[in-house]
C-alpha cells in the first residue's frame, strides 16, 4: 500500500487489517508514535490525519490511502519545532515523555480548530490523552503559550 | 569510600576511538552484596563506564547511574556536577547508565532507583567527580602554561588565568587532564556561590521528547529482531497443562510458540503479527487452589487476622487498656484495593543471548537485579550480561522488581527463539499480570480526652508484604513487621499518650510491589483522616489541631503555617470546600489543602495546593514538577483505581475499566517550596501520600462523612 506521512509518499507492504501504529512503529522504523493500549483508551498513538487527531492502534493503515498522515517526527519543521513543541519546551512540560507525542499532535489539531481555546475547550479535546505522570497542568498552560504565539 | 578514579588511564579509552583525547572519570565504590556477585567472576581491571566525559570539541557528557523514568534525574544530576565543574551548561548532556558496578547506588550496594533517593543519596559523590575534574583541568592548564594552579580560576567550562587572554577551553585541556591523576581530596564549593543548583534549569531531554527521538525500552531495535507476546496463566500460580498452537503458526509473521517458565511465547516478526497469533492459540491452565480467591474471600481472612495479635511496629503505653475504657472512640475500618502502577509504556524487554554471554535492553529501575536474574535464564554469570538502561516511560516502583520478571522473560524467550527478541507487555497483560500495590485493609480505633485531643489509638493493618522474600526482607520473619508496609503509621506524629500499630501479614498468590510511596500510599490516608474526624470531634479547625498536637515537630507546623496562607484556607467561595493533610515520607514533608465542590450529585476538584519542604533543592522546576505529579496520582487512584478478582482472576484490563486521571478531573496545581535548611529529602514519592486524603477531608466538609473505602464512592454524593 501507499501511504502519504509527513509529506512523503511511503511504499509498505502491510497485512490489511494492521493498524497504522504498528505499520509507523515495526515496519517504518518511526518509534516516535506509541503504544499504549491499542483500544484508543490512552491517546499514547495519536497521529494527524488530515490534520485531526487520530489513533492509530485502531485506524487499519489500508483505510488511510491518499490521507496526509502527520506524526511526532513530521511535526516540525526542520530545526524549526512547532509552536506547541517549543511551548513544551518552554513550560518543561514533559516527565517521562512516553505520552507526549500523542499529547503534542493532539494539542495542534485542537488549535487548528480552535485557536484560543478555553480551559475546558482543552479537557474536552485532550480528555482522551492519558498521562501518568499528569502533566496536565503544564500541558493546559503550554497549549495556552502556543495558542498565543500562534495568534 | 568512593574513590574517584581516571579511567582514561584504565585501558577505557583505547576501546573507543571516539573517546581519544577524553577526559573520563569514574568512581570506584567498594563492591558489597548484590553488586559484588556481578563482579565476582570478572578477571582483572573491568571494563569501566564513566559518569563523565570531557570531549576534545568541549561537549561533556554525564552518565547518570540512576534510571531517567520522567522524575527529570539525568537534568539533576547532570546540573550537580556541572556546578562543581565551572562547565557552561549548555555544553552539557546527559544519558542513563548502562549497567556497571561502578553505578551503585550510594546506600544499597546494587545499581537501582527508588525510594526517592536518587538525588539526595549521590549528591556528595556527584560533587566530587565535577570537583575532581576541574582539579585536573586546573592543573592540565597549570602544566600547559607555566602559571601555578592557585592562580587559575575556572568560568563557564574554561581555565582563565591572571592575565589578559589567558584562556583554555575545558576541550582542548581534556586530553591533558586525562593522564593526571584524580586529586585524592577536592574541595566542594560553597553552596552561596552555586550558579546552577538550586535555580530552575530546562529539562536535557525536553527536546528529544517533544521530537518523537526519545528512546525508550518498547523502541529499541536490534538487527534480527523478533517481537514475542506471552500468554500467562489467568490465575496467579496457575500452571500451563498443554497447548495447541496450529491456528497460532498460521498467522503470517509468526514465527515460534514457545513454552517458557511464566507461559507460552508467540514469537513473530513484528507486534501485530505476535498478538494475532496470540489471539489464535489456545491453552489449557491449571488454575490451581488460587481459583477460590476473590476481593470478597481477601476482606473475610484479613478481617479475621485483625483478632489475632500481629507483630508489633509501634507500642506507646496501654492503647487497649485505654481504649477499653474509652467512650465512643472513633473507630473506622478502612480498605484500600490492589493498585496497578500502569505506567504508560507497557512493560517490555530486549534481549539477545548468544554463546558468549547477553545483551539486555531494558527501561529497569533494578539493573543490578535483572543482570543476576538474566544470568540465572541465560544459563551463564552476571559478568557476561552487558545491560543498556533505555529511557523508562514512567517507574512508579514496577520497574524496579527484584524477581526481574519482565527481564526474564525476554532473556528465556530469547533463549529459546535463538535470536534477538523484544519482549512486549499488552496493556492487558500490564493490568492482568500482577506486581500491585497490595491490597490493604485497617482497623482503627482513636479515643480522644475531655479536651479532645487524642488520648490512645489503636491501628491494624493487613495486607501481604512487599518485602517478605525478597533480599530486602531480613528480619521480616522475626518481627512479623514488614517496615514499608506500617511506614507513616509507626511514626504518627500527633501526641497520642496510648499507641499501638500492629502488623497482620496477609498470604495470596497475587504479587504485590511497591507502588510511589508504598506504605505511605495508604497509611497517610488512615492517618490524616483519622486526625481530621478528631479535629471535627473536638470541634476545632483542621489546622489549629493539627498544630495543637506537634510540639516538637518545627517543620510540621511551618508547613501548616505557610499551606495555610497559600491555599486561603477557610476563605472558599460559598459552595467550595476544603480538605487539609501533610505527611513526611522519604525525607520530605508534604501538605496540600484540595478545594472541591459538589454541584447535582457530581464532585468537581477545583484547585490543589501543594507546599514541600525537602531541605535543600537542585531544580525548584523539579521539584514542583514531582510534587505536582505525584499528588495528581494520588488522586487518580482515590477517584477510580483498583484491581478486584473473581474466581482467583483479576476483573479490570484495560483503561476503560482501569480508570487513570484524565484532563477533566486535573485540578490546577500550585507548588511552594519551603526551604527549611533540614537535609536534602526526596521528591518523586512524596507528592502522593497527602492528596487523596486532602480530598477525602474535603468531601467530608462538604458531606459530613470521612469514607473509609478507597477508591472513593461518588455516586453516594449523588444519593
Amino acid at each position: 500500500m501507499e501511504l502519504k506521512i509527513n509529506g512523503r509518499v511511503v511504499k509498505v507492504d502491510a497485512p490489511a487489517d494492521m493498524p497504522l501504529l504498528w505499520v509507523l512503529r515495526d515496519l517504518l522504523g518511526m518509534t516516535g508514535t506509541k503504544y499504549g493500549c491499542g483500544m484508543a483508551q490512552c491517546g499514547a498513538c495519536t497521529v494527524q490525519v488530515d490534520g485531526v487527531a487520530t489513533r492509530s492502534c485502531v485506524m487499519p493503515a489500508a483505510a488511510l490511502a491518499g490521507k496526509e498522515i502527520t506524526t511526532i517526527e513530521g511535526l516540525a519543521d526542520g530545526d524549526t519545532l512547532h509552536a506547541v513543541q517549543q511551548a513544551w519546551l518552554d513550560l518543561d512540560v514533559v516527565q517521562c515523555g512516553y505520552c507526549q507525542s500523542g499529547q503534542i499532535l493532539g494539542a495542534a489539531a485542537l488549535l487548528k480548530s480552535n485557536p484560543k481555546p478555553s480551559d475546558a475547550d482543552i479537557d474536552a479535546a485532550m480528555n482522551g490523552n492519558l498521562c501518568r505522570c499528569a502533566t496536565y497542568p503544564r500541558i493546559r498552560a503550554a497549549i495556552h503559550a502556543a495558542a498565543a504565539k500562534l495568534a | 569510600m568512593n574513590e574517584i578514579v581516571n579511567l582514561s588511564r584504565r585501558g577505557f579509552i583505547a576501546k573507543s576511538s571516539a573517546l581519544a583525547g577524553a577526559l573520563v572519570l569514574g568512581v570506584h565504590l567498594a563492591p558489597r552484596g548484590y553488586a559484588e556477585q556481578v563482579n565476582a567472576a570478572a578477571s582483572g581491571p573491568v571494563d569501566l563506564n564513566a559518569f563523565l566525559t570531557v570531549a576534545a570539541d568541549g561537549a561533556i557528557t554525564v552518565h547518570v547511574k540512576h534510571s531517567e523514568m520522567g522524575q527529570g534525574i539525568l537534568t539533576s544530576i547532570a546540573m550537580i556536577v556541572a556546578e562543581e565543574m565551572d562547565a557552561d551548561w549548555q555544553t552539557i548532556r546527559a544519558l542513563p547508565g548502562d549497567a556497571r558496578a561502578e553505578f551503585a547506588h550510594s546506600q544499597w550496594g546494587i545499581q537501582a532507583t527508588g525510594g526517592s533517593t536518587s538525588t539526595h543519596t549521590s549528591y556528595e559523590q556527584m560533587r566530587k567527580v565535577g570537583a575532581s575534574a576541574r582539579a585536573m583541568l586546573i592543573a592540565a592548564a597549570a602544566a600547559k602554561s607555566g602559571i601555578a594552579a592557585e592562580q587559575l580560576k575556572t568560568a563557564d567550562g574554561a581555565v582563565l588565568g591572571p592575565g589578559p587572554g589567558q584562556r583554555w577551553g575545558y576541550g582542548e585541556l581534556a586530553a591533558d587532564a586525562a593522564k593526571l591523576s584524580p586529586p585524592a581530596d577536592v574541595a566542594l564549593k560553597d553552596g552561596k556561590q552555586f550558579r546552577l543548583v538550586g535555580k530552575a534549569q530546562h529539562r536535557l531531554d525536553g527536546r528529544a521528547k517533544v521530537t518523537g527521538k526519545a528512546g525508550f525500552g518498547i523502541d529499541v531495535r536490534v538487527p534480527g529482531m523478533l517481537t514475542a507476546l506471552v500468554a500467562r496463566p489467568p490465575v496467579f500460580g496457575g500452571k500451563l497443562v498443554k497447548f495447541d498452537d496450529s491456528r497460532a503458526r498460521a498467522v503470517a509473521g509468526v514465527r515460534q510458540v514457545l513454552a517458557i517458565h511464566s507461559g507460552v511465547a508467540v514469537v513473530a516478526d513484528h507486534f501485530w503479527a505476535a498478538k494475532q497469533g496470540l489471539e489464535a492459540l489456545t491453552v489449557e491452565w491449571d488454575d490451581g487452589a488460587a481459583a477460590e480467591f476473590s476481593s470478597a474471600s481477601q476482606k473475610a481472612a484479613m478481617d479475621a487476622s485483625f483478632e489475632l495479635e500481629g507483630g508489633s511496629a509501634k507500642k506507646v503505653g496501654d492503647a487497649a487498656a485505654a481504649l477499653a475504657a474509652a467512650r465512643e472512640p472513633i473507630a473506622a475500618e478502612y480498605d484500600f484495593p490492589y493498585l496497578s502502577h500502569a505506567p504508560l509504556e507497557p512493560m517490555n524487554a530486549t534481549a539477545h543471548v548468544r554463546e558468549d554471554g547477553v545483551e539486555v535492553w531494558a527501561p529497569t529501575q533494578f539493573q543490578t537485579f535483572d543482570q543476576l536474574a538474566a544470568a540465572k535464564v541465560a544459563g551463564t554469570t552476571p559478568d557476561k550480561v552487558v545491560l543498556h538502561t533505555t529511557l523508562l516511560g514512567g517507574g512508579f516502583g514496577r520497574r524496579a522488581n527484584p524477581a526481574s520478571d519482565f527481564v526474564a522473560e525476554a532473556v528465556a524467550v530469547s533463549k529459546a527463539a535463538g535470536k534477538p527478541v523484544k519482549l512486549v507487555w499488552t496493556r492487558e497483560h500490564d493490568l492482568r499480570g500482577g506486581y500491585y500495590r497490595p491490597r490493604t485493609r485497617v482497623s482503627t480505633k482513636l479515643a480522644l480526652d475531655a479536651d479532645g485531643k487524642p488520648h490512645a489509638l489503636q491501628v491494624k493493618i493487613a495486607n501481604q508484604s512487599v518485602l517478605a522474600g525478597t533480599p530486602f526482607g531480613a528480619g521480616i520473619a522475626d518481627t512479623g513487621v514488614d517496615p514499608s508496609q506500617v511506614e507513616g503509621l509507626d511514626d504518627w506524629p500527633y501526641a497520642t499518650p496510648n499507641l499501638a500499630v500492629s502488623y497482620h501479614m496477609a498470604t495470596a498468590t497475587v504479587p504485590v510491589l511497591w507502588w510511589r510511596s508504598v506504605g505511605h500510599s495508604f497509611s497517610a490516608y488512615v492517618k490524616e483522616t483519622l486526625i481530621d474526624q478528631a479535629a471535627a470531634r473536638a470541634k476545632a479547625d483542621p489546622i489549629d489541631y493539627r498544630i495543637g498536637l506537634l510540639d516538637g515537630h518545627p517543620r510540621e507546623i511551618a508547613l501548616l503555617k505557610k499551606l495555610r496562607e497559600v491555599s486561603a484556607w477557610g476563605k472558599a467561595a460559598k459552595g467550595r470546600h476544603q480538605g487539609v493533610a501533610i505527611h513526611h515520607s522519604f525525607g520530605s514533608l508534604v501538605g496540600q489543602v484540595v478545594e472541591i465542590s459538589i454541584a447535582d450529585g457530581k464532585l468537581a476538584i477545583h484547585k490543589l495546593s501543594a507546599v514541600v519542604d525537602c531541605g535543600s533543592v537542585v531544580n525548584p522546576d523539579t521539584v514542583k514538577a514531582q510534587i505536582m505529579g505525584g499528588a495528581l496520582m494520588g488522586l487518580s487512584a482515590a477517584l477510580g483505581e483498583a484491581v478486584t478478582f473473581e474466581a482467583g482472576k483479576p476483573v479490570q484490563s484495560n483503561f476503560h475499566d482501569y480508570p487513570i486521571l484524565r484532563f477533566a478531573q486535573a485540578p490546577a496545581v500550585e507548588v511552594h517550596i519551603l526551604e527549611s535548611g533540614a537535609a536534602m529529602g526526596g521528591v518523586g514519592e512524596p507528592g502522593t501520600p497527602p492528596a487523596a486524603p486532602a480530598l477525602a477531608n474535603a468531601l467530608a466538609a462538604a458531606t459530613g462523612k470521612w469514607q473509609t473505602v478507597l477508591p472513593l464512592d461518588l455516586k453516594a454524593l449523588a444519593g
